[in-house]
């Protein structure tokens, strides 16, 4: 995901950020944060404004609101950015409620994507100071609304779960009772924040404040929504990818009972009906013929071997240093191609958005790390103003990047844009994945020059799409997509002559985020062509990668945890599983994170493979929730399994291969590891810790095989025929 | 019309036998507590209890459940291996999205009121069809654990 170098620094954005404060139709104090003006800007149409545009709300009566930027999809952000506003303001966090924000760019813009998202593990990293700036400002106008009834200095005054206290004269008030005057004071800049040591939240274990709600099933994700009059709707594209409607007769649909509508729009058709059931019963009732289109002949093989052309092809230079490309002439040569296939999000709640389209004005409820894309897509469809479209966002049922499309709610609304009274459109789990923006294919090649055992000389080429110049057009600069190369371009490695390169390929087939996003094809080939390099050179892979850590310690710190964490180099114990055993490593930093990985397998015969064990250690900087950090690492870790051991998307005949669970296989609880997490003490800048996981496990399991098996494969997943004992 | 009884409550319901119940309860009934994930018996997201028995909502025609008793996630914090398990979650921080949990509990509950003390691969067994996509599966394992003992 892209970053903005200059908000990145260290406190620019704090200390440009203006904070506004001020009385608001609804009484009671509000605290919001004016971003920069100068970061990219998105080609978003302006986002409307809305009631509640602060982040901090003090009613005269009641819980304090926050308001939070970024959307909860699991990965525990509510609680984080509660606790960073609840820290400064001192109040608990059984005292306040949590809010999802509107869409509202000029406000909840994220201050480095500048459009409304969450995503790319950024939340910490962006939202972290804003809100504590925004908590601390509240408190000290609270604080100097009372010095000022009191006639007192605002340093006697100590504040406490909400309450302000003068211990000399024994008087005290609720927020509350000072708010209304509070929004009235001059709003002071630059309050200060607390220092680490008088941290009273951050930090430590707190309970997460979305979880309560979901253990009793009274959480409502946006599939939950229900409407008086609501009616039901079913979807399906084309079988083959951007295929067209070319027939269909609407009859034995519209005979079954319960049946509303047959909606019919060039690429999808729709049933409308009186329950879910009925209408998925109905679609598959229709005959359609479609007519296939220019992808009619898309097939796997071809569009592997169609980027591994483009990966021989001009590229553009992303680093340069020395002279990689004279120094790798020279012979000593180890070179590696490692592949990555389309997967998709597969998120446990399928896609949907609940629409209502009257009078003309949208009322879209949906869970979306996207609001204002969501906005804008639907105002486009419907040819009205954005401020025309209320987006009401929900809990999200797993997120991954499949999230942070507008894409489904732009088809939901071309539907409701037919239906009378408010439909809720859901796609079946098939449709789900069939019409998925998959992560794309990626091929990296790797040359590297080893002379007395030394890396001398290095060279990358990334090969992929440009999901940037698609998202967020104004972060892809110069050629280069600064996902697509991240962990590629700044390997914590010394390596020599380095030359880093970037081709953009892509063949039709659509593209987004997925969690662990450009790392996870970067990293994954650095890491594991440095053990192929390891294998050739006859080097323990850890000792290798100590060797080249040399001039970075907080790296080598992290490896150098997990391998002990670990017991890196003792004797693996015998599998029930499979007789080959084989332990390995991976090293990372991406996303302001640091991560080491030591992965156990036991491999079968049949070359069937079980993750046995996964150590982490990870230091990403200060953590403001460490059992919620763990929590991102153990499930990283499962979903960064399946991956490796299982998942792809292959088309063949234009058609997507895998249609559910049954053959897009997640892990299961019988397929678990152990997971040990070890957080190291950090007080550098928070980084971001969703994705990590994700990425880390995949080379270490990877390199983890090859130990047991003696090869390395290099197009993912693994493929167990290839590894299989007989062979 | 059919009658069925959630949560110790009758409800006249007017979906087809064939409707399978999982539709009944979220469309009809408006317990949306039960999720669904993938319709095939893959992912275990619309588990609910039939007469204790942990049971794919979504394979089951609503026609066939009879005067079987169908306890919800709504539901299951009245039985005592129910509200334990959901206390165990809050406990140890089970939870990410959540959107798995409703059918996680809900088989983790009809286990532990079968089995009150299961080991490792009784768990297993037990919890294989449900599916997380967030990956809670350590501390679902856990939480099973940290119910039985308490
Ligand atoms: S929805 Fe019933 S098992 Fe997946
Ligand atoms: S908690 Fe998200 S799918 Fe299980």
């Amino acid at each position: 995901m892209p970053r903005d170098p200059e908000a990145m620094q260290a406190g620019t954005l704090s200390r440009r950020a203006v904070l506004r404060g001020g009385a608001a139709v609804l009484g009671g104090l509000f605290i919001g944060i004016e971003l920069p003006a100068g970061r990219a800007r998105a080609d978003e149409p302006q986002a409307a404004g809305a009631a509640l545009s602060a982040f901090v709300h003090v009613p005269a009566q009641g819980r304090v609101s926050l308001i939070m930027p970024a959307v909860e999809m699991g990965q525990g952000v509510y609680t984080s950015q509660a606790m960073c506003m609840a820290e400064e303001l001192d109040v608990g966090l059984d005292q306040i409620e949590a809010i999802h924000a509107p869409p509202d760019r000029e406000h909840y813009g994220h201050p480095i994507f500048y459009v409304q998202a969450t995503g790319g593990s950024t939340t910490t990293m962006a939202w972290t100071e804003p809100l504590r700036r925004a908590g601390a400002t509240a408190r000290a106008m609270l604080v100097a609304a009372a010095a000022a009834e009191w006639s007192v200095p605002t340093s006697e005054l100590v504040t406490a779960r909400g309450v302000i206290t003068h211990p000399g004269s024994g008087r005290a008030q609720r927020y509350g009772d000072v708010a209304d005057r509070a929004a009235r004071m001059p709003t002071p800049a630059d309050v200060p924040l607390k220092s680490p040591e008088q941290f009273r939240l951050i930090g430590t274990r707190a309970r997460r404040i979305d979880t309560p709600d979901k253990v009793v099933g009274k959480a409502v994700y946006g599939i939950d929504v229900r409407l008086p009059g609501m009616t039901f709707a079913a979807l399906t594209a084309s079988p083959v990818l951007g295929g067209k409607v070319e027939h269909v007769d609407e009859a034995p649909a519209l005979a079954m009972p319960g049946v509303r509508q047959v909606v019919v729009l060039d690429d999808i058709v729709a049933v409308v009906a009186d329950n879910t059931w009925i209408a998925e019963q109905a679609l598959r009732a229709l005959d359609i013929a479609w007519s296939p289109g220019a992808n009619a002949a898309l097939d796997q093989a071809q569009l592997w071997a169609d980027t591994e052309t483009a990966a021989t092809g001009p590229g553009v230079t992303v680093r340069k240093e020395g002279d990689a490309t004279g120094k790798l002439a020279a012979g000593a040569l180890v070179e590696a191609a490692y592949e990555l296939p389309f997967l998709a999000h597969t998120s446990l709640e399928t896609q949907n958005c609940t629409l209502h389209v009257h009078d003309g004005a949208c009322e879209i409820w949906v869970g979306t790390q996207v609001p204002g894309y969501a906005q804008a897509g639907a105002a486009q469809v419907l040819g009205i103003p954005p401020e025309k479209v209320t987006v009401h966002n929900h809990l999200i049922g797993g997120g991954f990047g499949g999230r942070l499309e507008a894409g489904p709610i732009v088809t939901a609304t071309r539907i409701a844009q037919k239906v009378a009274g408010p439909v809720k459109v859901i796609w079946s789990r098939e449709q789900d994945i069939r019409q998925d923006m998959f992560r794309p294919l990626y091929h990296n090649r790797l040359k590297a020059r080893i002379e007395n055992d030394r890396i001398t000389a290095w060279h990358h080429r990334v090969t992929g799409p440009s999901i940037l110049a698609r998202w967020l057009p104004p972060a892809f600069k110069d050629g280069i997509d600064s996902d697509a190369i991240d962990g590629a371009a700044e390997p914590p490695y010394a390596l020599g002559d380095m030359l880093v390169e970037y081709v953009r390929h892509e063949n039709g087939v659509p593209f987004s985020f997925w969690r662990g996003v450009g790392p996870n094809s970067t990293v994954f080939s650095v890491e594991s062509f440095l053990d192929l390099i390891a294998r050739k050179s006859g080097a323990d892979p850890v000792a290798l990668r100590r060797g080249l850590l040399q001039k970075n310690p907080r790296a080598r710190a992290v490896l150098d945890a997990a391998a002990a964490k670990a017991g890196w180099g003792t004797p693996l114990a015998a599998s029930a599983f499979g007789a080959r055993r084989g332990r390995g490593v991976a090293l990372m930093h991406a996303f302001g994170s640091l991560l080491a990985c030591v992965a156990e397998v036991a491999v079968t015969d049949g070359g069937d493979v079980r993750v046995t064990k996964v150590v982490v250690a990870a230091d990403i900087g200060r953590i403001i929730n460490p059992d919620t950090v763990v929590a991102q690492v153990e499930g990283g870790v499962v979903f960064g399994i399946a991956t490796v051991l299982h998942n792809r998307i292959t088309f063949a005949g234009g058609r997507v291969e895998q249609t559910n669970f049954n053959d897009y296989r997640l892990l299961r609880i019988n397929e678990m590891p152990t997971i040990e997490v070890e957080l190291m003490a950090s007080t550098e800048k928070s980084g971001g810790i969703g994705e990590p996981g994700t990425v880390i496990v995949q080379p270490a399991v990877a390199n983890a095989v090859f130990a047991a098996t003696g090869v390395q494969l290099t197009r993912m997943p693994l493929d167990a025929s290839l590894i299989a004992r007989s062979v | 019309m059919t009658a069925i009884s959630v949560n110790r409550k009758t409800y006249e319901i007017n979906a087809t036998e064939d409707t399978p119940l999982l539709w009944v309860l979220r469309d009809e009934l408006g317990l949306t507590g039960t999720k669904f994930g993938c319709g095939i018996a893959q992912c275990g997201v619309c588990t609910v209890h039939v007469d204790g028995m942990a049971v794919r909502s979504c394979q089951m025609p609503v026609g066939t459940v009879g005067e079987r008793a169908i306890t919800t996630i709504e539901g299951v914090g009245e039985t005592s291996a129910g509200a334990r398990v959901q206390k165990a979650w809050l406990d140890l921080e089970v939870v990410q999205c959540g959107y798995c949990q409703p059918g996680q509990i809900m088989s983790a509950a009809a286990l532990l009121a079968a089995n009150p003390d299961p080991d490792d691969e009784a768990i297993d067994a037990a919890m294989a069809g449900n599916l997380c996509r967030c990956g809670t599966y350590v501390r679902i394992r856990q939480g099973i654990k940290h119910a039985a003992r308490s």
